[in-house]
């Protein structure tokens, strides 16, 4: 439901740079999405289709490059993507780890004509 | 065709108005927590009997977020403590923008620890800024003892977290120790309490962590 906030969010940072760089049109906007970061690309999509006509970036295409959860076991130090439903470490099976990538949520590039 | 490099964090203006609100906070000696848990883990319950707890040794204010009704910013308001009611109309989280005429309205001055008590949901909340300077998450044992397996993105971003409702551990099929480890594995730092809003079981050592971290970050002193 937050992704209505996320996206008028998006849509803001997009209109601002495309301006600045006196773009006709927005084609392709790049969204990094890690997947802890609780952001689900299927609603962003609905709520751009719904929010971005009348804007510059009117039928650009939404690129989410997805970031899978990864942990660094504190015990052994083995780096592993946990599933799911469990966050065991492959190598020694202590549970959980510091996280090292899966939080991001950034608007990374767009492409303008 | 131009490519255009931008690399910035969506929740960027979020994250912007949250250090001013935390700046407003510090300013005033005030310090915030994030209250945050799924729909009946006691939320509610936890504010109002750690208002009770804390009478005499904290001045305490709340905010309450709720997707709709004044309800629960009613009954805080009859513990005797300034409370602000925020409508999210149907959203699923607090953001730093809500917070902001919030802490307008509050008599910030006279408020050592302010109580946000965030919109019920363990996924939405999880790591976004308000303003405040500790973030815990409430979960009560007849929801069942996989949570952090369900919601890790929660049970890592808090400092904190509460089992409420531990008075019914008898009754139910919660395994405290599992949860415990857990909780534990996802988050090593994190404080664990074990409390009943119903018997009072465990508000004195919850109370005394929220009056240490409060005074470790203001000064305050009753």
């Amino acid at each position: 439901m937050h992704e209505l906030a996320i996206t008028e969010e998006i849509l803001r940072i997009t209109v601002e740079h495309a301006e600045k760089a006196q773009a006709d049109r927005v084609t392709d906007i790049h969204l990094v999405i890690g997947d802890l970061s609780s952001v689900v690309d299927d609603s962003v999509q609905f709520y751009f289709d719904f929010s971005s006509p009348g804007t510059v970036a009117e039928g650009a295409e939404l690129h989410f490059r997805r970031v899978q959860a990864r942990l660094r076991c504190r015990q052994c130090e083995q780096e592993f993507e946990p599933k799911s439903q469990d966050w065991h470490c492959p190598n020694c099976q202590s549970l959980g780890g510091d996280v090292i990538q899966g939080r991001e949520f950034y608007l990374e590039s767009i492409e303008v004509v | 065709m131009t490519k255009i490099t931008i690399i910035e964090n969506v929740n960027k203006a979020n994250d912007q108005i949250a250090a001013q609100n935390q700046a407003l906070l510090d300013q005033s000696g005030t310090f915030a927590v994030n209250l945050m848990a799924s729909p009946g883990a006691g939320k509610t319950s936890l504010l109002i009997r750690t208002i009770e707890t804390l009478r005499g040794r904290l001045l305490i204010g709340a905010i309450e977020g709720d997707t709709a009704s004044q309800v629960d910013a009613d009954k805080v308001a009859t513990a005797g403590v300034p409370v602000i009611q925020i409508n999210t109309g149907g959203g699923c989280r607090l953001d730093a923008n809500m917070v902001q005429p919030a802490l307008n309205a509050l008599p910030l001055d006279e408020i050592d620890l302010l109580l946000i008590e965030n919109v019920g949901n363990l996924v939405c909340p999880a790591g976004l800024a308000l303003g405040e300077h500790t973030n815990v998450v409430i979960a009560s044992v007849p929801e069942g003892d996989d949570k952090p397996y369900k919601y890790p993105g929660m049970f890592i971003a808090v400092d904190a977290v509460v089992i409420n409702k531990v008075d019914l551990l008898p009754y139910l099929d919660f395994d405290l120790p599992a949860f415990r480890d857990l909780v534990v594995g996802l988050n090593p730092d994190v404080r664990i309490f074990e409390v009943s809003c119903t018997t009072g079981q465990g508000f004195d050592e919850w109370a005394n962590w929220l009056v240490q971290e409060c005074q470790e970050r203001t000064g305050a002193t009753s």
